[in-house]
């Protein structure tokens, strides 16, 4: 079964169950959108193609939200549930889940799909709390110095006070000193157990069950609200981050005023529109996807630095984003990393079958002058395709990440893939070339 | 005099109690307080034990350890090394130590630990 064909059988699913819950007939939904009975019934089961604005029609008559029925939300929660098949080999004593009956699972069963997906994020989210804390107790400088802090004064007092007790002549010019070096070290244990308990109290705040990006990236889902008022940022880090990228926001919009923005924004082309406004291409790219002028309405944005970490994921919508720390390495964006300077054009299909304009660059710096080191960040507009693609353009297949990536035949894999059985890479032990080679 | 012990130590209340507590023992002592110019005292003093601690400013009792027992002059080279750490901390390096001693001590351990290393009672005070 291809995936344009799984897409329909969730759409055609989808119906039927939302029909049948509303104890709807099929002869009454199909009269109100317009089509026959047996038309609709071929939909529902998944032997007719449906188009968008077909869906339209049948869910403004079973009085649906049409992304209750339409395939990129459906593709999200997919995404999800794959993402929890992920987690099973680390999980012993379970079987691998039927990962071909995933769309039928979410179609029939939309609350407990729902219910998994969350139950998985929330212990993804644990999961990734305890490491932050393991690592924080074991690596935390101001834990390991405080505890040497206390050991210390735990260590002086002992002898102190040992030889106060046990010793029966003493000087008293050392005694004298002995009872002073008693008092300071009994203060200095009181306020480093102070501030030790207060740190670690910190820690049930501070590490919460996301990391400081995915704090932030929530964040921006929800339209960035006052820093103060936000409850997605939980976090010192995130705060900072949130801090940092409005700073930047601000900065880009001083150098490039949404009216200047909006009056070039007509020719649509980046490259065109930064020739016209003098202005670099990174900000205007970053400018396109802040203001979202007609024409970039979709527009999503991923940064990059020289490691290939993404500092920004803010993708179109459908977009297949994987969880934080991963990425497919056939982006573009990492192309952009290898040739900087020069924009790189490139129609990217995901394996839905949704297909995506993308425009990458990438810039070098050198903040601290000759002597410093080199900086490079790369940049990713991408747009949702709405036209067939220039026959001279690229079109590359891509995916999310290599473990929730159903490509079978990707040169560039790095590890095996939980959808397709059988894809075990990385290059190097297939002894295939990669194609960069 | 020979110099029995070298301490160094950046705690200076611990440091203390420990030079009474040697002290009343008979044992001759100095200290040092940080791990910078650790290894010159060494050289400079040539104790007949060096306690050191493990966590030490500027530089740790491991490294000032790993350039003692690299000394080119063999007999200081051998000088025998007592090394406080705080319990389970100790690294590869401080596995060249003759003896280690977890904080907190108490004084009587201390005191056996020195005189079983140096192989007899002091005679100063």
């Amino acid at each position: 079964m291809t995936q344009r064909s799984a897409t329909h059988v969730l759409t055609g699913t989808r119906i039927r169950e939302r029909r049948l819950a509303m104890s709807r007939r099929q002869a009454d939904v199909a009269r109100e959108a317009g089509i026959s009975a047996a038309y609709l019934n071929l939909i529902e089961h998944n032997r007719r193609p449906i188009g968008d604005k077909l869906v339209g029609r049948i869910a403004a008559a079973l009085d649906v939200p049409v992304e209750e029925l339409s395939a990129g939300r459906e593709e999200a929660r997919l995404a999800a549930l794959r993402e929890a098949a992920a987690q099973v080999p680390a999980l012993s004593g379970h079987a691998m889940p039927e990962l071909e009956q995933a769309p039928e699972f979410l179609a029939r069963f939309p609350g407990w799909a729902g219910l998994l997906i969350a139950a998985t994020r929330h212990a993804g989210g644990l999961e990734r709390q305890l490491i932050d804390l393991s690592d924080r107790m074991t690596q935390d400088p101001y834990l390991l110095t405080t505890l040497h802090e206390v050991l210390s004064a735990v260590t002086s007092v002992r002898s102190t006070a040992s030889i106060l007790a046990e010793e029966g002549d003493i000087p008293a010019e050392w005694r004298s000193r002995f009872h002073a070096n008693l008092s300071a070290d009994s203060l200095r244990l009181s306020t480093t157990a102070q501030s030790l308990v207060a740190y670690l109290d910190g820690f049930e705040t501070e590490g919460g069950t996301f990391t400081p990006q995915e704090e932030v990236e929530a964040w921006m889902a929800a339209g960035a609200p006052d820093l103060s008022d936000s409850a997605d940022l939980a976090s010192d880090a995130a705060r900072v981050l949130a801090r940092a990228h409005l700073d930047r926001l601000e900065q880009d919009r001083r150098r490039l005023p949404d009216a200047s923005l909006a009056q070039a924004g007509d020719l649509g082309d980046p490259l065109l529109i930064a020739e016209r406004l003098g202005a670099p291409l990174d900000l205007v790219l970053r400018r396109l996807a802040a203001l979202r002028p007609p024409g970039f309405e979709s527009a999503g944005l991923l940064i990059c630095d020289g490691s290939g970490a993404l500092t920004l994921r803010r993708p179109a919508p459908d977009f297949p984003l994987p969880r934080p720390g991963d990425a497919c390495p056939l982006w573009p964006l990492f192309q952009a990393l290898a040739t900087p300077q020069v924009a790189i054009s490139t129609r990217v299909v995901t394996p839905q079958g949704q297909a995506f304009d993308t425009l990458s660059h990438a810039t070098r710096s050198q903040p601290q002058g000759l002597a410093g080191p080199v900086l490079t960040q790369a940049q990713m507009l991408i747009l949702p395709a709405r036209e067939a693609a220039p026959a001279a353009t690229p079109v590359i297949p891509i995916g999310p990440a290599c473990r929730i990536c159903p490509r079978g035949d990707c040169l560039a894999r790095r590890e095996p893939s939980i959808l397709a059985p059988g894809l075990h890479g990385p290059q190097a032990l297939t002894g295939r070339p990669h194609p960069a080679n | 005099m020979m110099l029995d012990i070298l301490m160094i130590e950046d705690e200076p209340n611990i440091a203390e109690a420990v030079r009474f507590i040697l002290m009343r023992e008979g044992w001759r002592i100095s200290l040092h307080a940080d791990g910078a110019g650790g290894i010159e005292a060494i050289r400079a003093q040539r104790p007949r034990l060096v306690i050191l601690d493990l966590m030490l400013p500027n530089r740790s009792g491991e490294e000032i350890l790993a350039d003692l027992r690299a000394e080119d002059d063999l007999g200081l080279a051998a000088t025998p090394v007592l090394m406080l750490t705080a319990r389970g901390q100790t690294g590869p390096a401080a596995e060249q130590a003759d003896a280690v001693l977890s904080k907190p001590f108490a004084n009587d351990d201390l005191c056996a630990l020195v005189r079983r290393m140096l192989g007899q009672g002091g005679d100063g005070g």
